[in-house]
């Protein structure tokens, strides 16, 4: 697959549709592009994350472990993990780990700062799609109190 | 040492200075012959002077006694010579002036050469002499120097003294020898002018000392202002920070100023002091003419000395201003070289030396250190008279394990070190098994202790040599010479007794096999091995080898291993269902994870004009690209690459942390491609000139399609290149063989590391965990071929750099307890040296050692006390006193300095 195909691929992402096809080239030339095996993760629970992963093709389970692990979402083509653990320094939330083999661009933390520095509109689009996600974050915690409340 | 150079010149070469004045003193004929010959051969062999007509002749080589028409009033012939004809004699005269010629300029060349060496040893001398002295310093002594200085010192400041040194006596002798002739002729003449010139040069002799010796005091000034001023410079360089943050700058200029205008007004004064002197002396010198003249002069008139005898005494003392002049410049380079050698040799008088005797290295290791170690109201101050430890008393038994507890600032660091005898108490003794430690020579402290501190230091060598440095006490099989190797090193011993330096052999073995527990070479590797794994030090070097190389024909061995570990390596990448993670090398296919160089060259370059940058413009390449029509290709791959760089990386400033590490063009260069990619949109590639086309053509070596992924390479181009890089191998065989060390599937690479010639081939890009997968299949397969050993042995040669910088703090504490361990020491003297490890990793490391060493003495002092409990014995100290000692068990006790520092952790 060369840069061209993965430049179109991002272009489906929400969080990158309205990018300039220059600067997702550039994301897409910086960044490593990682072939996972099935069973193997992209990464673990508590490591200090340094990288987050664009998954082109292939499907993976969140998994997260209190006293016995939990699979608490499966994620798929074109989603976003590990984001969290660069933009606030916290360790990893979850496991992620490959179902199939699969495929994911992977951006450094450095390179992530670095765009939205260099690119403040894709600053602006990460804002938006984070504001989406607390919207129905908060969406689904006035449901579940409504139904605590029952 | 001795404070005045002339003593110290004279007292080591008297013989040679005293040879030297000889072969001069036999010179001398010789030369006034030679300046008298050509007026010879103008008056008589050319002139014919004295000639009456043909058939006439004239005496050659006739010896009349010098001065002697002058002394007995007629010449006194001591041989009437050969009587010849004009024609001989002319022809002899000028062959008699070529053989002054070349014997004046033998000895000239002789004189000449013994004065160098005269100088060259005795700087040799001075130089070991100050070297030996910086390694009898003590340490405390050691700590304070400026080591940028002592090296300039020995190096630079003493050179000029060699120059000097082969002049030192035999100037004066000379050019006294010279005037006191000429003074000894006017006195013939005329006894009153030769007292008036007498008196005029001693005049000199006394006056322009005297008026020099401010000079001097001023030079010496001069000397320690500038030092002080270089020293403030250095100053403010350390300590720019704080100039910056406290806006000190203007004070520090103030400085500065000061201390320049101190140093110009001293120059000044030198120089009005050094111009005023230059004035005097030509006075006086012009003086004694006046007097002749005027005094002379009216003498002739009254006829108390005849006019003849008055010109030959204002002839001679033409010749006396010379001599005397030289003189006098002689005298004031003496006074400069004495004045730096006292500046030098004064840096090198600590207040406390060691006696010689302790480094001797006759000495042996004399009988094992048993019994108890007594340390009694050990005390030490600093030069500032503080305490830094305080009548210190303890009993422990020399093959005790000992822990010393104490916060920085405790004095148990000192402590250590007075136990490794590095530093001489002030107050109380050592003993160990009865015998006073400050009795001991080195040669049984450096061997029977082993000492390591905070800071190990690591030598600029291999990790072997560090480790075994411990070893080389002194030198125990001189190598075998023969013939000429004999015959130099003969030569070497005498001429280094003669410097009275050390004819120690720096070429014998000197590592000392038995002390490490060793029969030899072979079975030290595996006390090596033993050390490092002990000092977890083990994988470091081992992956230090994979990084590697080896000499395939020192060890083919060796070689063949690494090769049967390459065919080995696909089936047990395969047992992991890992084969697609390491594309190998075959000849017959492009490596989609190499540079297209490497795939092109499909060897190791080792010369730079096949390096990866330099192939565009390498002439058999190009040759071969054009050939195979690949040239075109690569035009277009670069037009593709510029065209995408211009693309993606245009909007970026320059200087931009991408250009670096992503871009196949520089910032700065970046703007001229796209010029050339909207002129070849516009006009076509067929307007290109040639330097733009090779900066287009240069652009795709370093191209690698799996990581860079612009879908350059398709399968026309793949087979392109393999046939190219046939073709290159084919002609670089017949015109440059030894350029490019080729990938051979059954050949070892010796320009390649270990673990390339292993892989063989390049781990594929873009595969999770790649790395440590093949890593550990690698190891694995070394380890079943019975590799390991050799890889640690190529990793034991890794270079750890200047002060071991290529390692981390960690691996270099490490290898100098390594090195400590390896010689076996019946006590090992900890100085709190693991601190910069990781908690854990210290205790890990502690309790294998005083595992390891559970017969033997170990003290170790420690900052933290959780270790504390594995010792035979614990001491706490605080403010350089012994608050407690005694077994963990006695100490840890409520109420107890220990558990005080226990619970403050």
């Amino acid at each position: 697959m060369s840069i061209e195909q993965e430049v179109e691929i991002l272009r489906k992402i929400p969080l990158f549709a309205n990018i300039e096809s220059a600067k997702l080239k550039l994301m897409c030339f910086a960044s490593e592009r990682i072939t996972f095996k099935e069973g193997q993760s992209l990464c673990e629970q508590g490591d200090i994350g340094d990288a987050a992963y664009i998954i082109i093709e292939g499907t993976a389970d969140v998994i997260v472990t209190r006293d016995t692990p939990l699979v608490v979402a499966q994620v798929g083509k074109n989603d976003i993990v590990g984001e969290i653990a660069i933009l606030v320094d916290i360790p990893r939330t979850a496991t992620v780990t490959a179902t199939s083999e699969l495929t994911a661009l992977k951006i450094t933390k450095d390179l992530f700062f670095q765009m939205v520095t260099d690119f403040p509109e894709m600053g602006v689009e990460i804002m938006r799609v984070l504001a989406q996600r607390l919207e129905a974050t908060t969406a689904d915690l006035m449901k579940a109190r409504a139904g605590a409340g029952n | 040492m001795e404070p005045n150079i002339f003593k110290y010149i004279w007292h080591h070469s008297k013989r040679e200075q005293i040879s030297i004045l000889l072969m001069v003193l036999l010179s001398m004929p010789f030369y006034f012959i030679a300046l008298d010959v050509p007026k010879r051969i103008i008056n008589r062999g050319i002139m014919g002077d004295g000639f009456l007509g043909p058939g006439s002749v004239q005496p050659f080589l006739a010896i009349e006694l010098p001065f002697g028409e002058m002394l007995t009033g007629q010449p006194v012939a001591l041989f009437d010579g050969f009587m010849m004809e004009q024609q001989t004699l002319l022809l002899a005269l000028s062959f008699a002036f070529l053989v002054l010629v070349f014997v004046n300029g033998g000895f000239k060349f002789v004189i000449n050469t013994n004065k160098g060496r005269l100088g060259e040893r005795m700087l040799r001398r001075l130089r070991y002499e100050l070297s030996d002295r910086i390694l009898r310093f003590p340490i405390m002594q050691v700590r304070k120097l400026k080591q940028a200085e002592m090296a300039t010192m020995i190096k630079d400041e003493v050179e000029p003294l060699g120059g000097f040194i082969g002049d030192a006596f035999i100037a004066p002798a000379f050019l006294g020898g010279q005037a006191l002739t000429a003074m000894a002729f006017i006195m013939v003449q005329s006894i009153w002018l030769g007292l008036v010139a007498a008196g005029v040069v001693l005049g000199q002799a006394f006056l322009i000392p005297k008026l020099r010796k401010p000079i001097l005091r001023l030079n010496r000034q001069r000397v320690l202002e500038a030092r002080a001023f270089a020293g403030r410079i250095g100053e403010v360089i350390e300590g720019a920070v704080e100039v910056h943050a406290h806006d000190t700058s203007n004070f520090e200029r103030a400085d500065m100023s000061s201390r320049l205008g101190r140093i110009f007004d001293i120059r000044y004064e030198v120089f009005r002091r050094k111009f005023f002197v230059k004035f005097l002396n030509n006075f006086l010198a012009q003086l004694t003419p006046f007097a002749f003249y005027a005094g002379g002069g009216l003498l002739a008139l009254y006829g108390y000395l005849d006019i003849g005898a008055l010109v030959a005494v204002i002839a001679a003392y033409k010749d006396l201003p010379g001599p005397i002049k030289e003189l006098i410049d002689w005298d004031q380079q003496r006074l400069d070289i004495q004045i730096k050698y006292e500046q030098v040799v004064d840096q090198f008088q600590p207040s406390e030396i060691l006696d010689p005797s302790v480094q001797d290295p006759a000495h042996d290791a004399g009988p094992a250190l048993t019994g108890e170690i007594v340390v009694s109201a050990l005390g030490l101050l600093d030069d500032t008279e503080n305490i830094l430890v305080d009548s210190v008393s303890f009993t422990v038994k020399v093959d005790d394990h000992v822990a010393i507890i104490g916060p920085g600032g405790s004095g148990k660091e000192y402590l250590g070190m007075m136990l490794a005898r590095l530093v001489t108490p002030t107050t109380g003794s050592v003993k160990i098994g009865g015998r006073d430690l400050a009795e001991l020579p080195q040669a049984v402290t450096g061997r029977r202790l082993s000492y390591v501190g905070q800071d190990a230091y690591l030598f600029p060598l291999s990790v072997r040599e560090n480790l075994i440095y411990g070893l080389k006490h002194r030198p125990l099989d001189a190598p075998a010479r023969e013939g000429a190797a004999a015959a130099r090193h003969a030569a070497w011993v005498a001429e280094s007794l003669r410097a009275a330096n050390s004819t120690l052999d720096s070429e014998a073995e000197w590592v000392d096999y038995g002390a490490a527990g060793a029969r030899g070479p072979e079975d030290l590797h595996g006390k090596i091995t033993e050390v490092l794994s002990l000092v977890e030090l083990e994988e470091d070097v081992y992956r230090f080898g994979l990084k590697g190389t080896i000499d395939p024909d020192a060890r083919p061995e060796a070689c063949e291993a690494v090769l049967s570990a390459r065919a080995a390596l696909p089936a047990r990448l395969a047992a992991d269902d890992a084969e697609n993670l390491v594309i190998r090398f075959d000849p017959e296919h492009y490596n989609g994870n190499a540079t297209l160089a490497e795939n092109l060259l499909f060897g190791t370059p080792t010369k730079p004009e096949y390096g990866a940058g330099a192939l565009a413009e390498n002439p058999l390449v190009t040759e071969v690209l054009t050939e195979t029509g690949l040239i075109e290709r690569m035009l277009d791959m670069g037009l593709n690459i510029a065209r995408t760089m211009v693309e993606i990386f245009a909007d970026l400033p320059p200087g931009h942390p991408f250009f670096d590490q992503f871009s196949f063009i520089d910032a700065d260069d970046l703007p001229s491609f796209g010029t050339l990619v909207t002129k070849i949109d516009k006009h076509g590639k067929e307007t290109l000139d040639a330097d733009e086309a090779l900066a287009l053509r240069r652009l795709p070596f370093d191209y690698v399609e799996a990581r860079h992924r612009l879908g350059l390479i398709d399968q026309d181009v793949e087979a392109k290149v393999v046939e190219a890089r046939k073709l290159i191998g084919e002609r670089l065989a017949e015109r440059d063989p030894d350029a490019v060390a080729f990938y051979r599937p059954d050949t070892y690479n010796a320009a390649a590391s270990l673990q390339d010639n292993i892989l063989f081939g390049r781990l594929a890009y873009g595969r999770a965990q790649a790395e440590e997968i093949v890593g550990r299949a690698v190891t694995e397969v070394l380890d079943r071929l019975g590799l390991r050993v050799t890889v640690i042995e190529v990793g034991l040669d890794y270079e750890v750099g200047v002060g071991g910088k290529r390692l981390s703090p960690a691996q270099r504490q490490k290898i100098g307890l390594g090195r400590a361990l390896l010689k076996r020491p019946e006590i090992l003297i900890v100085n709190d040296a693991l601190a910069v490890l990781d908690g854990a990793s210290q205790t890990r490391l502690l309790q294998r050692v005083l595992e390891y060493r559970a017969d033997q003495g170990v003290i170790w002092t420690l900052q933290r006390p959780d270790s504390a409990d594995r010792f035979d014995r614990v001491l706490v100290m605080h403010e350089g006193r012994i608050v407690e000692q005694g077994s963990f068990a006695d100490l840890n006790k409520p109420g107890s300095a220990l558990s005080g520092i226990m619970a403050a952790e």
